[in-house]
């Protein structure tokens, strides 16, 4: 169980002054839960994730997992950025591979091909990142993440470079990635169907400083058409929350 | 959905049969003729201006363009290049001018590549050490010859330390903002996966870092080349500058001329397989002139 106790973040601006990034946010997130944290841009959701990732130190309050205090980057968490941010050097699969330095050879071997083959890239192992297109980096980019087989997996933003055609392969292909290795997902999003269709809660954020305006649990089951009454309805709902009418 | 119909869905076949499988039989044999023929256009279009010199050069020799006493005729350069090829002195000048280029060229890459390391990783270091390299470099490098023939005389150790400073500055320079140009987000990927110091060194800062240090050590050896030309005509008894100062003193332009042109043949040769060696291990840029190249 992933847990926020009052999380809060401030950055020095120019005079040196403490100005307040993101107001203290409570949150548990259970085991196998999908959270995604929905925003408007520069209310601190990106900064939250980094806190999750152990990047960042938060100013005050704790980020724990199973009651273990995160303090840096750890083996249980891995992050997708809204880049690939691939090593444009090594291949794909030596990619994959930078995720997984510390295990033996072998077993490198073994994760690479499975999650190569996971995400339909099994042909371009030997391939160098330049000659991938978005998309295919970007599931280079996640299955870097799961050959980690973290508990948790954060996501920021991953798919906002996308087109609508190839994004939603992508949520649906890592709805399935999900469904079958059960990791614990928060991914942060600027797309309110993103969130209503993947979600079982989406955290509201507004405001600069960022502000938990409110949390939504959404105890549907999945895969949600797109389409739907209900998807239709609680993304009105939400657009009215952010106030963007 | 499956994987393997969003692999399908993403690329176009074109573009996944290169990569993935190979041409069919007769269409590698049509590219095969057509990388033949461009291999021979590169191999070609480069020698058509020497030669065509040549060719001028040669010309106006023979229609009395030229005074005989300043510009002799190909055929003389060549004939004093045959006699000091048949003595044996021209080997041993070009292997002693190489072998001070060598040495000047490695110390000079030496403490380019300990210092450039040093101020582009460590901010400290950077604060304390780059006014005072920057300074040096501002200082016209030929001024620095009367002190070394006061210090270390006209021999050897001067001229490999003219050298050296002359190699110094493109690979310093190169380095130390290659390092602090990686970019922070591949960085940022290293800490996240758990790397240690040493590993992100290894593992993303030398590698991000080798495009620009390559850039420096190419232009390093071009300037090794420049000063190690100057350091002979500054008083040696040996290589090629020294034959060159030797043709100008005895009044014979052909031999001056012959060092010229094995100068540029051998600054030409070094230069391109340094350039090789860079394009093998910089192979996964994705740049316009990496481009050009893996498309020939
Ligand atoms: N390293 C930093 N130094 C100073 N201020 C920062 C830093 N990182 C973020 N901020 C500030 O914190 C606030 C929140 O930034 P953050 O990147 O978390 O927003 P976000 O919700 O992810 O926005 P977006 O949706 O546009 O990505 C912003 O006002 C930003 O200027
Ligand atoms: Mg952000």
């Amino acid at each position: 169980m992933l847990d926020i106790d009052t999380v809060s973040k401030s950055f020095p601006d120019d005079a040196g002054a403490d100005r307040p990034a993101l107001e203290p946010v409570n949150l548990t997130v259970g085991e196998h839960k999908i959270v995604s944290l929905l925003g408007t841009s520069g209310c601190g959701k990106s900064t939250l994730l980094r806190i999750v990732a152990g990047l960042e130190a938060p100013t005050t309050g704790r980020v724990s997992i199973d009651g273990a205090h995160v303090d840096g980057p750890s083996r249980e968490i891995a992050m997708v950025f809204q880049e690939p941010r691939l090593m444009p050097w090594l291949t794909v699969a030596e990619n994959v591979r930078f995720g997984i330095l510390d295990l033996p050879k072998a077993e490198q071997k073994d994760r690479i091909a499975d999650v190569l083959d996971k995400v339909g890239l099994a042909d371009f192992q030997d391939a160098f990142p330049k000659q991938l297109s978005g998309g295919m980096a970007q599931r280079v980019g996640i299955a870097r993440a799961l050959a980690r087989q973290p508990k948790i997996l954060l996501l920021d933003e991953p798919f906002s470079a996308l087109d609508s055609f190839t994004r939603q392969k992508l949520q649906d292909h890592l709805l399935s990635l999900w469904e079958a290795d059960r990791f614990t997902m928060v991914f942060v999003t600027h797309d309110i169907e993103e969130a209503v269709v993947l979600s079982d809660r989406i955290v509201v954020l507004r405001g600069q400083p960022g502000r938990v305006e409110k949390v939504l649990d959404l105890d549907w089951p999945r895969p949600r058409a797109r389409t739907a009454a209900r998807v239709q309805e609680l993304k009105a709902e939400i657009v009215g929350l952010l106030d963007l009418r | 959905m499956s994987s393997i119909d969003i692999a399908e869905a993403e690329t176009t076949a074109g573009s996944r049969r290169s990569i993935a499988k190979g041409a069919a039989p007769e269409q590698a044999r049509s590219m095969a003729a057509a990388a033949v023929r461009r291999a021979l256009t590169r191999a070609i279009l480069p020698l058509l201006v020497p030669f065509g010199l040549l060719a001028v050069w040669f010309l106006f020799s023979r229609w009395g363009v030229f005074d005989p006493q300043l510009m002799p005729a190909p055929a003389e350069v060549a004939d004093e290049l045959a006699y000091l090829i048949d003595d044996g002195t021209l080997l041993t000048h070009i292997l002693v001018t190489v072998e001070r280029l060598i040495w000047g060229f490695a110390w000079g890459a030496l403490a380019a590549t300990a210092l450039g390391a040093a101020t582009g990783y460590s901010r400290l270091a950077r604060t304390l050490l780059d006014p005072t390299i920057q300074a040096l470099k501002a200082v016209p490098s030929l001024a620095w010859v009367p002190l070394f023939i006061l210090w270390f005389g006209i021999f050897e150790t001067s001229k490999i330390t003219l050298i050296a400073i002359g190699a110094f500055f493109p690979i310093y320079l190169n380095l130390m903002t290659g390092i602090q140009d990686v970019d922070r987000k591949l960085v940022e990927v290293g800490r996240i996966m758990g790397l240690n110091q040493f590993q992100l060194v290894w593992r993303v800062l030398i590698p991000a870092t080798l495009p620009a240090y390559l850039t420096g050590l190419r232009g390093g050896l071009a300037l090794a080349w420049m000063f190690v030309v100057a350091a002979e005509l500054m008083g040696a008894s040996e290589g090629l500058g020294f034959l060159m100062i030797d043709g100008q003193m005895t009044g014979r332009p052909a031999i001056i001329i012959g060092a010229l042109i094995l100068f540029a043949i051998a600054g030409k040769l070094s230069d391109a397989a340094l350039g090789r060696f860079n394009a093998r291990l910089l192979r996964w840029q994705d740049s316009f002139g990496v481009q050009e190249h893996s498309k020939s």
